[in-house]
């Protein structure tokens, strides 16, 4: 370890002295735990690693399509029940080993074995199996169609790994991609660098530095000082405008994968009646969430899907701000006099900022919410796994989750055959027009059932040096993708 | 003094093992599965038990206890849940901030404290001894952590003689290590200072009206003279008691300074490590804070002992 410490120091140096520009430090908020995305839903990993140093078969671009990665082209059977993907040739890990079939076979089929700790595991249970024809040819067969494979493929958790590093890839992560894993000083920083070897068009930087600062003063005060030169989502909204007036930053504001859902329990007491949750719906005021909880960012939805989607339709005008209707949605339903239900608001500055605007809100139409602020393990304990809550505010920041809305057993417990028959009936579709009609029917289903209360997609906010060119303005998923980046002269 | 260094170990030993079944005890009531909190939300149950085995965490808590505690005898912490590397390594990088961190709080408090406490005692009553007095109580009424951030805008945001943060690693030499725990270090220090120097002031201005100072100074001595050679000794239990606690202070309890300045100490370890219930870091790492503040607590009785030769007989 000390070694590897001097030796970093030592390229540090000869890097600052060779070339000033093509080196980038990059703000985080959190540390990733380690850096295996195939063994933990932690995001911070993906935001170290995705895309910079892993590769899968597919990939997300900049504006959420789904592109070849380290498949070149791929064939589908007429039957949706089989796919041939087609690998590109001379690619190597960074430990200088060859990729070829067999890597991506045992990649996938360790995500599917019975214990498998894979933290979408679920996204790939139909492959049925993975069998390579020859070194660069790879066939995926399916148990059931499934038109989403492509782009759950594109996942970070399906990143294709070798086998002999398995154990090690944790703490010294080895992949495909552009950047090689340099560095990490446990708790400050992780160093990549370019990776010469790379298959593809090679990176524009040297080096990129991923720095974890956690308070947000003291990110702000890391990015004035220099110390880091962007920070991709910046953790405090109020300084915003601050930044946007100094000439030396700029301000880019994205879109995430981000639903910020006011989640219900659909089995929980008034709740479970349809009518309650309308009038719920219709007392919140989103434009005053926005305003009052995210200094103005983000766009207000009114069902489940991400606005950017193609397939998004806006429902927003289905549920209006309108107190009074809410009242007599109430009295209809048995409950003039309004009643109490729990508010149980996670870490995050959306929910505990837009918690006490919406206990407001419902207040105003008769409805008394206590509120308590929950750790993310206490959150997951007693209201994801426990379902004891009425209601709470989380933002669901997986790309293309709306299928939740067809598990029975998830947190906000809403059992509907009809989406049920729809989201099952999308898996064996793979013509896009149908898939996106499917699509626009659920996202209206839940939206006039009232599952939740649908409230804003969450922004991306991010800090830049103005002279960085080439990161992410939106968040297709949450990566920072540095491939493209670059210091303009 | 042997048998007073005895006396104190066993009672050393008996607070640890009262403290490991307290944390173990503490931390089992906490609700929160690390398991569910590295999978996330969409995570299979099936995923969270076979996670579950593999940490070990199937077991009882008794086992668990057992398992622990053997392993701590040995020198074993465990292996960390969410960074799945031993604590014990964890905890030597974090210490290697934290340890120099304090050292350094700890020697700018006491060269700041002791002239000034003495400046003071032998100003007693007059104008100098009023303003430090002012200037101490202002010291420790301020937030360290809001002085801190005072000290980010002037020396690092704008007069960019200092990162806002972060550490760069002994790995690049002594000097950059020092430079980037100097701001915090100072900030640490200052409430620190303030508080020992007037100890410092009251313990030897207790001492003035002594016997033994009218004696001092009745042979010829001025007043600091003999506050120097006579007082000073005398007043050392107090100073030294609140040296111990500063110390203990200082290691265990900068995480707030290690926020802001982003210093990835032990105090910051804690504190990921609740969040994100990573029961088997925070379990050890208490325990051996413990065990530092506890050893501290019995270097400073037996330096008591050291200048107060009267406590060794008993």
């Amino acid at each position: 370890m000390k070694t590897l410490t001097f030796t970093a120091a030592m390229m540090l140096g000869a890097s600052v002295a060779a070339a000033q520009q093509t080196e980038l430090t990059l703000g985080l908020q959190l540390e990733p735990p380690h850096l295996d995305p195939t063994g933990a839903a932690a995001a911070a990993i993906d935001e170290v690693v995705y895309a910079n140093v892993y590769e899968g078969l597919t990939r997300f671009a900049a504006d959420g399509s789904v592109r070849p990665a380290l498949a070149e082209s791929w064939d589908i059977s007429d039957d949706g029940m089989s796919y041939t993907f087609r690998l590109r040739s001379g690619v190597t890990f960074h430990d200088g080993a060859e990729f070829t079939a067999e890597d991506v076979k045992f990649s996938l089929e360790r995500t599917t074995a019975e214990d498998s700790t894979n933290a979408q595991k679920a996204l790939f249970e139909g492959i049925e199996s993975v069998n390579a024809i020859d070194d660069t040819t790879v066939e995926i067969t399916l148990t059931e169609p499934d038109g989403a494979l492509l782009f759950n493929l594109a996942w970070g958790d399906a990143v294709i790994i070798d086998e002999s590093d398995v154990e090690t890839l944790k703490q010294a992560p080895v992949g495909t991609g552009p950047f090689k894993f340099s560095n990490w000083v446990q708790g400050d920083s992780i160093e990549l660098v370019a990776n010469d070897a790379y298959w593809g068009e090679p990176a524009k930087l040297t080096k990129a530095t991923f720095k974890f600062i956690s308070d947000p003063t003291a990110a702000f005060a890391a990015l004035m000082a220099g110390d880091v030169d962007a920070f991709p989502v910046f953790p405090a909204p109020e300084n915003l405008p601050q930044f946007d007036a100094d000439p030396r930053f700029n301000v880019i504001v994205g879109s995430t994968e981000g639903e910020t859902i006011l989640s219900t329990n659909n089995q929980n007491g008034p709740l479970a009646d349809k009518r309650v949750r309308q009038a719920i719906a219709h007392a919140i005021d989103r434009q005053a969430i926005i305003d009052g909880a995210m200094f103005g960012y983000g766009t207000p939805i009114g069902t489940h899907f991400a606005p950017h989607n193609p397939a998004y339709v806006d429902l927003t005008g289905l549920t209006p701000h309108d107190p009074e209707k809410a009242k007599a949605l109430l009295a209809e339903a048995g409950f003039a006099d309004g009643f109490t239900t729990t508010l149980k608001l996670p870490p995050p500055s959306y929910a505990r900022r837009g918690g006490e605007i919406i206990a407001a809100q419902l207040r105003n139409v008769g409805i008394q919410t206590e509120i308590s602020n929950l750790e993310w393990a206490q959150w997951l304990e007693q209201v994801f796994r426990g379902k004891d809550f009425g209601l709470t505010i989380v933002s669901h920041t997986e790309p293309m989750d709306i299928g939740i809305y067809a598990r029975p057993d998830y947190y906000f417990q809403y059992d509907d055959p009809v989406v049920r028959a729809m989201m099952s009936g999308l898996a064996s579709m793979s013509v896009p027009e149908d898939r996106t009609a499917v699509l626009q029917a659920v996202q209206r289903r839940i939206s006039e059932e009232y599952v939740n209360g649908y409230l804003f997609q969450l922004a991306k906010t991010g800090v830049a040096d103005v002279r960085i060119k080439g990161l992410w303005e939106n968040s297709p998923t949450q990566a920072n993708d540095l491939t493209e980046v670059y210091w303009e002269e | 003094m042997l048998r007073y260094a005895l006396k104190r170990l066993v009672s050393l030993l008996g607070a640890l093992a009262v403290a490991s079944v307290v944390v173990f005890a503490a931390i089992e009531v906490i609700p929160g599965d690390p398991a569910a909190y590295m999978l996330g939300l969409n995570a299979a149950p099936e995923t969270v038990a076979a996670l579950r085995a593999e940490l070990g965490l199937d077991a009882g808590p008794i086992a668990r206890y057992i398992n622990w505690v053997t392993g701590m005898l040995q020198g074993d912490f465990g292996i960390s849940y969410t960074y799945r590397t031993p604590v014990s390594e964890m905890v030597g990088d974090r210490l290697w901030i934290s340890l120099p961190l304090a050292l350094y709080a700890l020697a700018l408090s006491t060269i700041i404290a002791f002239p000034v406490g003495i400046w003071a005692a032998s100003k007693r009553g007059t104008s100098v001894d009023i303003g430090i007095m002012g200037f101490t109580q202002l010291g420790v009424a301020i937030p360290n952590f809001w002085f801190a951030m005072i000290l980010v805008v002037i020396f690092a945001i704008n007069l960019r003689w200092f990162s806002a943060g972060g550490f760069p690693g002994w790995g690049g030499g002594l000097f950059p290590g020092l430079k980037a725990l100097t701001l915090p270090a100072i900030a640490l220090a200052l409430p620190q200072a303030s508080i020992l120097s007037r100890v410092m002031r009251s313990a030897l201005v207790d001492m003035l009206d002594q016997d033994f100072m009218r004696t001092a100074r009745a042979k010829g001595l001025t007043q600091g003279q003999a506050l120097r050679r006579h007082a000073l000794r005398n007043a050392m239990i107090p100073v030294l008691t609140i040296l111990g606690l500063q110390f203990s202070f200082l290691l265990a309890g900068a995480i707030i300074i290690e926020n802001v300045f982003f210093l990835p100490g032990l105090g910051r370890l804690i504190f990921q490590a609740i969040a994100q219930r990573d029961l088997i870091v925070v379990e050890s790492v208490v325990m051996i804070l413990v065990f530092a503040v506890i050893l501290v607590t019995f270097l400073v009785d037996l330096a008591y002992a050291a200048v107060d030769p009267r406590l060794r007989v008993h």
